[in-house]
Formats: structure tokens, C-alpha cells, sequence
């Protein structure tokens, strides 16, 4: 089975790519604005930017830039799985990126599952997932700007 | 013989517990008796019989003064400056409004209604909401609730940011500064001290006791039991008396209904409100705005998955 070679490249399509980096962005600000800290810090203040300070608003802003990143996540995924694979093979740095959305993403479900009434979940479990999905946001952002700085790509060509 | 449970067949349920963990022999009161009991208790407040005499106040503060704030004086200076101090400690006689060192008062109105007049009188507290949003949205799990529907505020673990009482329809939590783990950490630059609040004598209840305001009262106008019975009491309490019930929907739901002789909106309007003083208006279900876009979280990957294969599809089709 033959698949047009255009298809293929190291980077995926710009679209792809802004869509990931302003998802990204949205679930790291929105994240960072459920501790108490933008009204605090004055961030808020900001002409427009009064909206960090509503806990609502940012939780549901939130849940609105997961639904997009888990579609994003998983259409990359298999795009990689089926398509890409052939030609490009993950890098180290990709390797740790993606184990780190992974835990990114897990935490981060087991956080909306919390949120459901009645959940089942215990309360030293729920301090876990809180500080590991900070924590692991944390790390992302440290590899992230490394990968940046030394420009590491996701994949490099077979 | 129906599970909701007043001042004595809980006190009974208790007493059979403690003497032998009494295998559940008496409905209700072994599920209310411990906090790891997987029913959600409710508490109904039949407002019509509170004589505001003061006796759950003042039982609350008697049994649960070893749990209130003993801060560390002098504050550390918060950065910035706009981050405000808040201290109790040296009013912690206040018994008009909640506090960090009370947590339970007595609301009072004159309700003028179809040309009687009604003194009404009624105890507040948290709400201890089915889905509490105090619990859910704090960033740390510094608040836990109970599978018995209590919700608690560990204040080993609270920093006192106060997103709890923000995110709270009656702004509930009262914070006291200069005390808990905040004080170890970044004391200046993060956390405020600790957030107070009812935890409807979570403690007691395992211990196979009532919570002391249920206790104390004279009247008792008090009843805990499980959350559906205690609904369908409240609703034959307000058919029977054509009385009002509060706190069955608002939030979504909460573990205390108050049932009224007045309605809630003419209460709410003659009440006295503002800082320590929650209304009585009709709340929204505050946490489902989000929790509705979980169905979408769960249909996201398949939809991710489907453009990934169609993709793969379109490009095997026009290539052959």
C-alpha cells in the first residue's frame, strides 16, 4: 500500500502545530490560574486578563483546551502510528515529551474523574494526582524550553 | 420505622456501636457513626421550631474549640502588601457571623407574609454540598469530603489561599493568618494561613455520637440521616406544614435542607447579609458547567482516532 511521500515531513502540518502550541499555552495558564496566585501577583489586574482571577471561567476554559488537546493527541498518535512511522522515529527528547504529556494527560483525567460527584477516589490519592500533575506540567516546560533552546525536534527522519 | 435518625436513636445507633460494633444492628445509626459509611447523611433544619436560643452555637464552639487556629503572632510581612491579614484571634467572642473560631451562628428576620408577621430564626453553617465545590477545586486536596458527605478542610495541609471560599455559592471558609504549613514554606511570598469552616463534628460522628449542634438543641429541630430520607422527610415536613425547602437543589444538591415556614426568597431578603453572613438565594449547580464537558473528554480521542484514519483512508484512495 503506497501513500503519497508529501504526506510525510520531520514537522507536522502548521495548522497541527498552532493548534498544539495555543492548546498547550491555554492548559498552562489555565492551570496555573486554579492556585490563588494571578489576583495575588497583580497578573490579573491586566487590562483583559481579569478572567485568570474567575475560577470558573479558567476550570471550564480548561476542560475546553483538554478536549481539544486529547483529539489533538490522539489524532497525532495515530497519524504517527500509521502514517509517519515508516519514515520518522521518535527522538530521545520526543521520547520523554510524550511519556511526560502521557502523565500530563492520566493525572489530568483522574483530576475530571474527581470532579464528578460521588467519586471513588481517596483523598491522599487526590494530594498525589494534584502535585504530580503540577510537577509533571513543571518538567514538561523545563524539557520543553530545553528542546527549544537546542532546537531537539519530536522525530528525526528514518 | 423509617433510617433518618433524631437526637436519640442516633445517640441509641452510637452507644450499640460503640458497645460492640454492633453489626449494623440498628439502621442508619451505624452508617451516621462512621465517617468511612458509604451513604451520604443529610441534616434537615425545620426552621418553624428554632427559638434562636444560641444552645448549637455555643455547643459548637465548646466541642470544637481544640480544632481552632492558635496562630503565630508576629505575621510574617505578605508580599505584596495588597495581600490582606485576616485575624480573629483577638475577637474570638463574635458569635454573629462565621469566623475561623465560629462556625455555626444564628440568622434572624422579621418576614412580613400575607399580612402575619413571622420571627424566624435559623442556624448556619456549611452546607456540606453533594458535590462540594470547597473540596473539588482546591489546588492541593487540602479539603477531602467524607463518603458520609462531609466535607472537611485538613488544616495541616491548607495554605489559606481562599480559592475555597471564592469558589463557595456562600462563601463559607473563613481564614485565620499566621498559622499552618504555610508559615514552613514561602510564608511571604504564598499561602495566607488556614481556612476554617464546619466539618459537621466528623470526628464525633465516627465516634458514634451527634454533631454537637444537633445535640445541644432544645428543640430539636435537627434531624441527620441519610440524604433520601432526609428529602423525603423534608418534602412531607413542607406538604404538611406548606412549608419552603432550601438545600435540596441548590449546588446541585447539598447535605443540609432547611425547611421554612416562609419562602426562601422573602427569608433571603430580609436576612442580614455580607461577610460571614451567607444568603438564601437560589444557587446553580456550580460545579456541572465543567463536569458536562466530561462526555466531550471521553468522545475527544475517538474523534482525534477518526481523523487520523481518515486521513490515512483519503490518501490510500487517492494513491491507488
Amino acid at each position: 500500500m503506497r501513500v503519497q511521500q508529501t504526506t510525510i515531513s520531520k514537522v507536522p502540518d502548521r495548522s497541527v502545530r498552532y493548534v498544539y502550541l495555543i492548546t498547550v499555552f491555554l492548559l498552562t495558564l489555565t492551570g496555573f490560574s486554579q492556585m490563588p496566585i494571578f489576583k495575588r501577583y497583580y497578573i490579573a489586574d491586566i487590562p483583559g486578563l481579569g478572567w485568570l482571577a474567575q475560577f470558573y471561567v479558567t476550570h471550564y476554559i480548561h476542560y475546553l483546551a483538554a478536549i481539544l488537546f486529547l483529539a489533538l493527541v490522539a489524532y497525532m498518535t495515530i497519524d504517527y502510528l500509521i502514517l509517519q512511522r515508516k519514515h520518522l522515529r521518535l527522538t530521545a527528547s520526543g521520547y520523554v515529551r510524550g511519556a511526560i504529556l502521557a502523565g500530563i494527560l492520566v493525572s489530568g483525567l483522574l483530576l475530571v474523574i474527581r470532579n464528578l460527584a460521588g467519586s471513588p477516589l481517596e483523598p491522599r490519592f487526590i494530594i498525589l494526582l494534584d502535585l504530580a500533575h503540577m510537577g509533571l506540567v513543571l518538567a514538561f516546560l523545563m524539557v520543553a524550553g530545553y528542546c527549544l533552546i537546542f532546537k531537539k525536534q519530536w522525530t528525526n527522519g528514518r | 420505622m423509617g433510617q433518618e435518625i433524631s437526637r436519640r436513636t442516633f445517640l441509641r445507633g452510637g452507644i450499640a456501636a460503640a458497645a460492640g460494633l454492633a453489626a449494623g444492628s440498628i439502621p442508619g445509626a451505624s452508617a451516621a457513626a462512621a465517617p468511612q459509611g458509604k451513604t451520604q447523611l443529610a441534616t434537615l433544619l425545620d426552621i418553624g421550631k428554632c427559638i434562636g436560643c444560641g444552645a448549637c452555637v455555643e455547643a459548637c464552639n465548646e466541642t470544637n474549640a481544640h480544632k481552632y487556629p492558635n496562630p503565630r503572632k508576629p505575621f510574617p510581612k505578605m508580599y505584596p502588601n495588597r495581600v490582606p491579614v485576616e485575624d480573629w484571634s483577638e475577637k474570638q467572642d463574635v458569635t454573629d457571623r462565621l469566623t475561623p473560631y465560629n462556625w455555626l451562628f444564628i440568622q434572624q428576620a422579621t418576614v412580613n407574609l400575607n399580612g402575619e408577621e413571622y420571627e424566624i430564626t435559623l442556624p448556619r453553617r456549611c452546607m456540606h454540598c453533594v458535590n462540594p465545590p470547597c473540596v473539588k477545586l482546591c489546588p492541593w486536596g487540602a479539603a477531602r469530603q467524607f463518603d458520609n458527605g462531609i466535607s472537611r478542610i485538613d488544616s495541616d495541609i491548607c495554605l489559606g489561599g481562599s480559592k475555597c471560599k471564592k469558589v463557595c455559592p456562600w462563601d463559607i471558609p473563613q481564614r485565620q493568618t499566621g498559622t499552618g504549613l504555610y508559615l514552613d514554606i514561602l510564608p511571604s511570598f504564598a499561602g495566607n494561613g488556614v481556612m476554617y469552616k464546619c466539618d459537621r463534628c466528623y470526628d464525633q460522628i465516627a465516634d458514634g455520637q451527634l454533631p454537637a449542634c444537633i445535640e445541644a438543641c432544645p428543640e430539636e429541630m435537627q434531624t441527620i440521616g441519610p440524604r433520601d430520607e432526609i428529602i423525603q422527610k423534608a418534602r412531607a415536613l413542607a406538604k404538611e406544614t406548606n412549608g419552603y425547602i432550601y438545600g435540596e437543589k441548590e449546588n446541585g444538591g447539598t447535605n443540609t435542607l432547611y425547611v421554612s415556614p416562609v419562602p426562601f426568597e422573602e427569608l433571603n431578603k430580609a436576612i442580614e447579609k455580607g461577610k460571614g453572613k451567607p444568603h438564601l438565594k437560589p444557587v446553580k449547580d456550580t460545579m456541572a458547567q465543567a463536569n458536562n464537558l466530561t462526555t466531550a473528554m471521553v468522545l475527544a480521542p475517538v474523534a482525534g482516532i477518526a481523523a487520523a484514519v481518515g486521513k490515512f483512508v483519503k490518501l490510500t484512495k487517492s494513491s491507488e
